[in-house]
C-alpha cells in the first residue's frame, strides 16, 4: 500500500461524503419541523436521473437546477400529504420509494439501454485537479452546506420557527406559526437537497444512472441524522465516518490484489452504518411532535 | 431509550389511523384505483395508450386458467412478505427487512440441494431451513431494536443490503452449480413443490401461503399471545400497564415476520418452475423487489391476513399482466410501470379516508368554477380559492 493509495482511498471517501451530508442536512431541516421522510431514496434516485437528462440538455449546472427542482417538488408532495392531507409518514415514505425505483427503471428502459444510462463526459460537473487529484467542487458544498444549517436552525428566527413546529406545535399556533407551511417549507427544502445530491451522484461523480444507484444511501443519510441527533454538524461528521467507508469498500475493490470476495466489502458501509447508529442512540433525543400530522383542538 | 420509543408509538399511531379507517375495503379500492390513473396518466405522456395497455394487462392476469394460474403464482411470495410486513405492523414496528429476509430463505432452501432425503420429508426439511434463515435474519434488528433502541426502519434496510450481498456471495461461491457458475443448485425433485397446473408455473406453494396466512390470523386473532402483540401495537404505553411485555411482543413480530419472508423465499427456490435454482448471475431477477412489493400488498390488504390474500390476487395479476402487458405488440409498456403504479397506490393509502378529499377537492374546484362564472368583475376577490 503506496502514499498513493491512501490519497485516492481519502477522495473516493470524500467525494463519497458528498450525498449522504446534503441529503442528511436537509432531512435535518425536516425533521427539526417534524416531518419524518423515509422517501429520501427514491429521491436520491428521480433526482439523479432526472439531473442526468437536465445536463444532457444544458450542462451541469442544468442538471443540478432539475435535480434541485424534482427534489423539490417530490418534497413539496410528501409535505402536503403529510400535513394538510394528514398522510402516515412512513408509508408515503415507502409510496415515494416504490414510485421512484418503478419510475427510474421505466425511464432507463425508455431510454434504449435497460438498467443503465450513461452520463457524456462533456456534460458532467468539471471536477478541480488539485495536488490530491481531480476533486468535484460540489465537496466544498456538502463542507459548507452544515454550517449554514447549523446557524440557521441555531441563530435565525426562521430557524426557531421550525424547532417550535416540531416541538410543540400547539404553542406555535398559538404564537402564529402556520405549523403546516413552516413544516411544508422545511420537508420541500430537505427534498430539493436530497435531489441534488442525487444529481450529484449522476452528473458529477459516478456519471451514469443505474437502477440501483442509491443503494440504500438515502437510508445511510437518516442513518446519519439519527446519529447526529439533528446537529448538522455532526451529520457532517457523521457523513465524512460513512463516506470514508464507502470509499474503503469502493478503494478494496480496485486493489489488484483481492484480499476478500468483494461482496463482503461491499457490505462493509453497512454493517459500519448499523454499528454507529446502535452506539449512538440513547444520547439522541428528537422533536417531540416528530412524525405527528398537527390537528388543531 | 424511552425517548426514541414514544417517538415510534407516535409515527405508529398513523399507521393505525390508517388501519382503522372508514370503510377499509373502499378505501383500497379507491386507492388502487387512482393508482391506476396516475399510471395511466404517466403511460400516455410517455406515448403509450393507457387503454390499450391495461385491457392486455387485465387479459394477461385473469383472461383465462392460464392467466390465472400466473396470476396466482405470482401472488404466492407476495402473500408471505405482506404478511412480514402485517405482523410488525399490529405489533407496532414497520418491518422493511422482508426482502433480505425472503433472500436468506431461498438461500437457506437451495440448500436442501446438498443432501439427500425422502421426497416429501425433503421439501419439510428444506421449509424449515428457509424459515429459520428469514427468523434469524430478522431477529437481529428486533434484538438492535429492544436492546439499543435502533429504529428497525434503518436496521432492517442495513440488513437488506447486506443480506442481498451475503446471497450473491453465497450464490456465486458456495452453492453455485458446478456446471452452469450464473446460477445456484437446482433443488432436487424430492424437495420441490408439485405443480397445481401442468405447464403453469402455478406450484402448491400457493396452499402453503394461504395456509401461512390462516395460521397467522387464527395467531393473532384467537392467541392471547396474538391479543399482546396487538394491544402492544395499538397503544405500547397502555399494554405496559396491563402487564405486558413489549420487548417481547417486539421480537416475536419480528420472528414471526422473518419465517414468512423465509418462507416465501423458499416458494420461489422450490417452487418455481423450469428451472427450481436462483441466478445469481443477473443477480436475483426472480427475487429481487418481492419484499417491497409485499409491502403495498400489506397496505392494499389494510394489514389482514384475509385482506392481504385479496390484495395479492390482484398485485400477483398486476404482475403477470404485466409480463402480458409489455410484449403487446404496438403498445409495448415495460413491466417496470407496474411498480410506478404500486407505488402510486401505496401514496393514496397514505392519507386517511382518501375518500373525503375528494369532495373536498370538488368543493375547491366548484369555488373555481363560480369565480370563472363570474367572469371579469373588478371587485371578485383574487387568489380566493
Amino acid at each position: 500500500v503506496s502514499w498513493m493509495d491512501i490519497v485516492s482511498l481519502l477522495r473516493i471517501a470524500l467525494h463519497a461524503m458528498v450525498p449522504i451530508t446534503l441529503t442528511a442536512v436537509g432531512e435535518i431541516v425536516g425533521e427539526t419541523a417534524g416531518l419524518f421522510n423515509i422517501g429520501l431514496e427514491g429521491i436520491l434516485l428521480i433526482g439523479a436521473f432526472a439531473g442526468a437528462l437536465g445536463a444532457e440538455v444544458g450542462g451541469p449546472w442544468v442538471g443540478f437546477l432539475v435535480g434541485l427542482g424534482v427534489g423539490a417538488v417530490i418534497g413539496l408532495i410528501f409535505s402536503v400529504m403529510a400535513t394538510y392531507w394528514k398522510g402516515t409518514q412512513m408509508v408515503i415514505g415507502i409510496g415515494i420509494n416504490l414510485f421512484a425505483m418503478g419510475l427510474v427503471a421505466f425511464g432507463l428502459i425508455q431510454l434504449g439501454a435497460p438498467g443503465f444510462h450513461a452520463v457524456p463526459r462533456e456534460v458532467q460537473l468539471i471536477k478541480w485537479r488539485t495536488p490530491m487529484g481531480a476533486m468535484s467542487p460540489m465537496i466544498v458544498v456538502a463542507l459548507v452546506a452544515p454550517f449554514l444549517i447549523h446557524w440557521f436552525i441555531r441563530r435565525t428566527r426562521a430557524g426557531l420557527m421550525l424547532k417550535a413546529a416540531g416541538e410543540t406545535p400547539e404553542a406555535a399556533d398559538v404564537a402564529g406559526i402556520n405549523v403546516n407551511r413552516t413544516r411544508l417549507l422545511a420537508a420541500t427544502f430537505g427534498g430539493a437537497l436530497a435531489g441534488i445530491a442525487g444529481a450529484y451522484m449522476s452528473i458529477a461523480w459516478i456519471g451514469s444512472v443505474t437502477k440501483d444507484l442509491s443503494a440504500g444511501r438515502g437510508f445511510i443519510a437518516l442513518a446519519t441524522v439519527v446519529f447526529s441527533g439533528l446537529n448538522p454538524l455532526l451529520a457532517l461528521l457523521g457523513g465524512l465516518i460513512f463516506g470514508f467507508f464507502q470509499g474503503l469498500a469502493e478503494w478494496v475493490k480496485t486493489l489488484p490484489s483481492k484480499p476478500i470476495p468483494f461482496q463482503f466489502v461491499s457490505m462493509l458501509p453497512y454493517i459500519v452504518t448499523l454499528l454507529v447508529v446502535s452506539g449512538a442512540i440513547g444520547r439522541v433525543r428528537f422533536p417531540k411532535a416528530l412524525g405527528e400530522p398537527y390537528k388543531r383542538e | 431509550m424511552t425517548e426514541n420509543s414514544t417517538k415510534e408509538s407516535r409515527l405508529l399511531r398513523g399507521a393505525h389511523r390508517t388501519v382503522t379507517g372508514l370503510h377499509p375495503a373502499l378505501e383500497s379500492l379507491v386507492a388502487a384505483i387512482v393508482g391506476l390513473l396516475i399510471g395511466a396518466l404517466l403511460m400516455y405522456i410517455w406515448g403509450f395508450d393507457p387503454w390499450k395497455a391495461y385491457w392486455a394487462l387485465l387479459r394477461g392476469a385473469y383472461g383465462g386458467s392460464y392467466e390465472w394460474a400466473s396470476s396466482l403464482a405470482r401472488a404466492t411470495p407476495l402473500i408471505l412478505t405482506a404478511l412480514t410486513f402485517s405482523v410488525c405492523v399490529r405489533a407496532g414496528m414497520f418491518n422493511i427487512g422482508a426482502e433480505g429476509q425472503m433472500m436468506m430463505g431461498a438461500m437457506a432452501a437451495v440448500c436442501v440441494a446438498l443432501f439427500a432425503a425422502p421426497s416429501g420429508l425433503h421439501l419439510v426439511i428444506g421449509l424449515v431451513f428457509a424459515a429459520v434463515a428469514g427468523a434469524l435474519w430478522s431477529v437481529v434488528p428486533a434484538i438492535l431494536k429492544v436492546t439499543r433502541g435502533v429504529s428497525e426502519v434503518i436496521s432492517t434496510i442495513m440488513f437488506n443490503w447486506i443480506g442481498r450481498w451475503l446471497a450473491l456471495y453465497l450464490a456465486i461461491y458456495v452453492i453455485v452449480d458446478p456446471m452452469r457458475a450464473e446460477k445456484t443448485l437446482t433443488v432436487p425433485v424430492t424437495a420441490r413443490f408439485p405443480i397445481v397446473v401442468r405447464g403453469t408455473d402455478l406450484s402448491y406453494g400457493i396452499f402453503l401461503a394461504v395456509g401461512v396466512a390462516l395460521v397467522v390470523y387464527f395467531l393473532l386473532w384467537h392467541t392471547t399471545l396474538g391479543y399482546e402483540v396487538r394491544a402492544a401495537g395499538l397503544n405500547p404505553t397502555a399494554a405496559r400497564y396491563g402487564g405486558i411485555r413489549n420487548k417481547r411482543t417486539m421480537i416475536v413480530g419480528f420472528v414471526l415476520g422473518g419465517i414468512t419472508a423465509g418462507l416465501a423465499g423458499a416458494t420461489i427456490a422450490m417452487g418455481l418452475p423450469p428451472s427450481y435454482a436462483i441466478f445469481g448471475g443477473g443477480a436475483f431477477p426472480e427475487l429481487t423487489n418481492l419484499g417491497f412489493d409485499g409491502m403495498a400488498v400489506a397496505m392494499v390488504g389494510r394489514n389482514h391476513p384475509i385482506g392481504i390474500l385479496l390484495a395479492a390476487v390482484f398485485f400477483g395479476g398486476l404482475n403477470a399482466g404485466g409480463r402480458v402487458m409489455q410484449f403487446y405488440g404496438s403498445n409495448p409498456v415495460p413491466l417496470e410501470m407496474i411498480r410506478v403504479v404500486m407505488g402510486a397506490i401505496v401514496l393514496a393509502m397514505a392519507i386517511p379516508e382518501l375518500i373525503r378529499l375528494f369532495p373536498a377537492i370538488k368543493r375547491q374546484g366548484d369555488k373555481l368554477l363560480a369565480l370563472l362564472r363570474r367572469g371579469r368583475r373588478p371587485q371578485s376577490k383574487e387568489g380566493s380559492p
